[in-house]
């Protein structure tokens, strides 16, 4: 569903990325892990270009996204993401911000596009907040009501970015159990998250960067428990 | 000394005064309007990518910020027809002077405003499938208009002072007239004053409608 091949970004003279390759299946959940300026984020930036690779090829469901005729707009609606800062248009309600996209580029009818985002807000637990704007909602519930605006879209896959990582702690929780509801549901999903508990118990495969690159991957078992490489190693040494 | 003073002598100048009045609503208001068309379109030209429509925007907004709306008025009035060979109505003129003026202004407010939304609100619209127009038209915009206001605001009391320097290019406005009264009649302090307050009515009564807007959307 997803082939990064020898993936490299720069910015300038700032290579960020050093030739990542990976394959990702369809309804599989990858979390990528390692530390800040590992490229993690980059890296799942570069799968919806919002940031232009510098060279290699990533294809997406059949798409090169190399390939200038590639439309990048109808790649995105197949592409959910979902952002550390939420992200949520402030200028409109709840349901409005669900209902946008929908309208816009799939060209629901108003009654159409609100169904779905009503039926979408029940299912991440917030719809007695259709009519709230962003502003009025915890932090926790504005990202599940980003999570669900990317659903409406009704994407193949999902892209999450730091999901948790603006959440006071209590908050974590109501989020994360979206995520595992849609992983169960069988959504392909890559999570860029520091939750390693999630990363455990959701994942079917966790990527470890560091340095612009993959360091490690394999079975979420395998890397927190025996992990083969120093780094990974040492990574995790700090943060469990 | 107050008793020298005619007030009452004002009455009788009153249409002469309310046609100058007019005048500088009527360029006022149609140079305004034209002058956030301009702006709205050279403003987003500064945060295109396009380059052309980048540097097109900036030569614009340059020249005429580097200039006197004073010499903006008399180049437009006296040698523009000599390069066009047609000759303006002052009226005219004075609509393009303030249109030409304001935009330039309105222009870098609009800018500053569209720069001032997040990026991400960018990237979550892009993210959705929504290309740059949509993006831009229905996310980026309505968040910058909200903050256009109060600087908005501003500039459109500062053109509608400025419509008083287009006397020089003969625009019967507030104070072309009367300095015609005054010169006729003598009666410079009641004149001036009475211009000096019709200019404030009409800046005030503006503040207050823009204040109302402000509280309608809710500016923080």
């Amino acid at each position: 569903m997803i082939h990064v091949e020898n993936l490299c970004k720069k910015f300038g003279d700032l290579e960020v990325l050093k030739g990542i390759n990976c394959h990702i299946h369809p309804q599989e959940v990858v979390c990528v892990i390692g530390p800040s300026g590992s490229g993690k984020s980059t890296f799942l930036r570069c799968l919806n270009m919002l940031e232009t690779m510098t060279s290699g090829e990533i294809v997406i469901d059949g798409d090169h996204l190399s390939d200038p005729k590639t439309d990048i707009n109808a790649v995105r609606t197949e592409v959910g993401m979902v952002f550390q800062q939420f992200n949520l248009f402030p200028h409109k309600s709840v349901v409005e911000n669900v209902m946008l996209a929908p309208k816009l580029v799939r060209k629901l009818d108003k009654g159409e596009a609100r169904k779905r985002a009503l039926a979408l807000l029940e299912k991440v637990g917030i719809s007695e907040k259709a009519d709230s704007y962003p502003e009025q909602l915890s932090g926790g519930q504005q990202q599940r009501v980003a999570i669900a605006r990317s659903l409406a879209m009704e994407p193949k896959m999902m892209l999450f970015d730091e999901p948790t990582s603006a959440l006071d702690p209590e908050l974590v929780g109501e989020v994360l159990e979206v995520m595992k509801q849609l992983a169960h549901e069988g959504m392909t999903m890559v999570v860029v998250t520091h939750e390693m508990g999630f990363a455990r118990e959701v994942g079917d495969r966790v990527l470890f960067m560091d340095g612009g690159i993959i360091e490690e991957e394999g079975d979420p078992e395998q890397i927190f428990k025996a992990p083969k490489s120093e780094r990974t190693k040492a990574f995790l040494n700090k943060i469990l | 000394m107050i008793g020298r003073f005619d007030w009452t002598g004002v009455i009788e100048f009153l249409p002469e005064i309310l046609k100058g009045l007019y005048y500088t609503l009527l360029i006022s208001i149609v140079g305004l309007v034209i002058g956030f068309a301009l702006g709205a379109v050279f403003g987003l030209g500064r945060v295109s990518k396009n380059k052309f429509a980048y540097a097109i925007s900036t030569v614009y907004i340059e020249i005429i910020r580097g200039t006197p709306v004073l010499v903006q008025a008399i180049w437009i009035f006296y040698a523009l027809p000599l390069i066009i060979h047609y000759t303006l109505d002052s009226v005219v003129a004075g609509i393009i002077v303030i249109a030409v003026n304001s935009g330039a202004y309105i222009a870098e407010i609009v800018r500053g405003a569209v720069d001032s939304i997040a990026k991400g609100q960018m990237e979550a619209g892009r993210s959705l499938g929504l290309n740059q127009r949509q993006t831009m038209q229905h996310i980026i915009w309505p968040q910058a208009l909200k903050r256009m206001i109060p600087p908005l605001g501003n500039q459109f009391i500062i053109s509608i002072k400025d419509t008083s320097l287009l006397s020089v290019i003969l625009v019967p406005e507030l104070i072309f007239q009367g300095r015609l009264i005054a010169a006729n009649h003598f009666n410079a302090v009641e004149i001036y004053t009475t211009v000096a307050i019709f200019y404030l009515a009409i800046t005030l009564t503006l503040s207050l409608i823009l204040r109302f807007v402000e509280r309608r959307l809710n500016v923080q």
